[in-house]
């Protein structure tokens, strides 16, 4: 492609058209606009995060509690290995889109595919880790009890120091109560699936068992969460209300419920942009093998969808900061 | 296109490449670095950076600033910004560089006012 530069343009010619005074074709500069936009979108999104977690700063869930699974290791406590592993797919899928921009520039076709191929890969993975991760979080661990305010109360075995799962410690009650549906009552309203246990049976199992205490959702001066001593929690878990398992848009059982609602939809629309990466890639991908930027002399399609990925690594820097490490 | 106009030098100079393929790697080299100090940094969590600075923990400015540096890597060499024209450059990178501190001033100190009035006010969070 012909490379005017600004020292070489007559003045006659400045005004004349077809002077590119930021050396960028159209579509590359409406790519980065687009770019800047939605990273003030993503800003948007990150910073509302900061402002409820500022605002319920000394109650706000320890990431590092939350997300503690890896693949294959069962019951193992392994905080981050796993996101940290995420990230290092989407750098590296990075890494591989920028070497197939790089072999488009050296027209070099075999090349693009072979590393157009490995992007996809990666952003392939990378969506379905975040599937991964978002099962277990909706799963949840070891399910926590809600009092009438929203405060999550969490159970402790004080002997060993170690979560207490409700699920092992209730007791069962013989109890009539029913799922209601809506073919047996009158106004054929369905009821939300019942809990496993209620909380009259997670009282019990918690008064049967003089270990347990309960661990309430503020922080301590050393930012952990207060583990309350035995006679305190007597009388924290009359509170209760409600049973937690997991977590979802209205009740979260690692805590302020905010932080489930910002997970799911910063990560949700992070994935998002990673799902319509893959998608974009593909297409190019297809374009490639057909030969289309062969005929058309350059391979700068490549190269705008390459901006698009690399900004999804470089908001998943991010989200992966403020989510998981700070 | 500047197929052949890469800047290959980075860290100001101190480290120069032959080819682009090159810088590349190197350059995934130091992000890959820089991601293994925080997430070592992270999982040890050292008594010394626990410490708090301007209402935040030390260690929690170190990732931020680590962040900020793997994000210009990852904007200057991956999306090449590095050889684009200051004019372009100055386009992407000025109102990003300006909104973003702002927006996040603005909002985190209104956070921590509300902060104080929930915990000061009169009225019972927890019940």
């Amino acid at each position: 492609m012909e490379v005017t530069t600004n020292a070489s343009v007559e003045e006659t010619q400045v005004w004349g058209g077809g002077n590119k005074p930021l050396n960028a074709s159209y579509g590359k500069m409406m790519m980065w606009f687009f770019i800047v936009s939605d990273a003030l979108t993503f800003t948007g999104f990150l910073v509302s995060y900061g402002f409820s977690r500022f605002k319920n700063i000394n109650s706000w869930p320890i990431a590092d509690e939350v997300f503690t699974h890896f693949p294959f290791l069962h019951g193992i406590d392994a905080p981050m290995y796993y996101v940290a592993l995420m990230t290092f797919i989407l750098i590296f899928s990075s890494v591989t889109m920028v070497l197939a921009v790089d072999a488009g520039h050296h027209m070099n076709k075999a090349k693009v595919t072979f590393y157009m191929l490995l992007t996809i890969i990666g952003g392939a993975i990378f969506v379905g880790s975040q599937a991964w991760e978002w099962k277990n979080f909706i799963k949840g661990e070891y399910g926590a009890l809600e009092t009438r305010g929203g405060q999550i109360l969490q159970f402790v075995n004080a002997e060993t120091g170690k979560r207490a799962a409700i699920q092992e410690f209730a007791l069962g009650i013989e109890s009539d109560r029913a799922t209601h549906q809506s073919y047996n009552g009158i106004w054929y309203e369905d009821e939300k699936a019942l809990p496993n246990v209620s909380v009259a049976e997670v009282k019990k199992g918690f008064l049967a068992d003089p270990n347990l205490v309960i661990r309430t959702q503020q922080l301590t001066e050393e930012g952990q969460k207060t583990v309350l001593t035995r006679d305190a929690s007597l009388a924290k878990i009359d509170e209760a209300v409600g049973v937690v398992e997991g977590a979802n848009l209205i009740h979260n059982e690692y805590g302020n419920r905010l932080f489930a609602d910002f997970f799911f939809f910063i990560t949700g629309f992070h994935g998002f942009h990673v799902l319509s990466g893959v998608v974009i890639n593909v297409i190019i991908f297809f374009n490639v093998i057909l030969g289309t930027y062969e005929r058309r002399g350059h391979y700068e399609m490549v190269e705008k969808v390459g901006l698009y990925w690399h900004f999804v690594d470089l908001v998943w820097v991010f989200v992966f900061t403020f989510f998981y490490l700070v | 296109m500047a197929a052949e106009g890469h800047k290959l030098a980075i860290f100001r100079g101190l480290l120069k490449f032959k080819s682009n393929q090159q810088k590349i790697w190197g350059v995934l080299i130091f992000l890959s670095i820089v991601t293994t100090i925080e997430v070592a940094l992270g999982i040890i969590k050292p008594e010394v950076l626990m410490s708090s600075f301007l209402r935040m923990k030390l260690l929690n400015w170190i990732f931020i600033i680590l962040t900020i540096v793997k994000a210009y890597y990852i904007a200057w060499d991956f999306m090449h910004i590095r050889d684009e024209r200051s004019g372009l450059k100055n386009a992407i990178v000025l109102p990003l560089v300006i909104l973003i501190p702002y927006l996040a001033f603005i909002l985190l100190l209104e956070a921590d006012y509300i902060f104080d009035v929930m915990e000061a006010g009169f009225v019972a969070w927890d019940f």
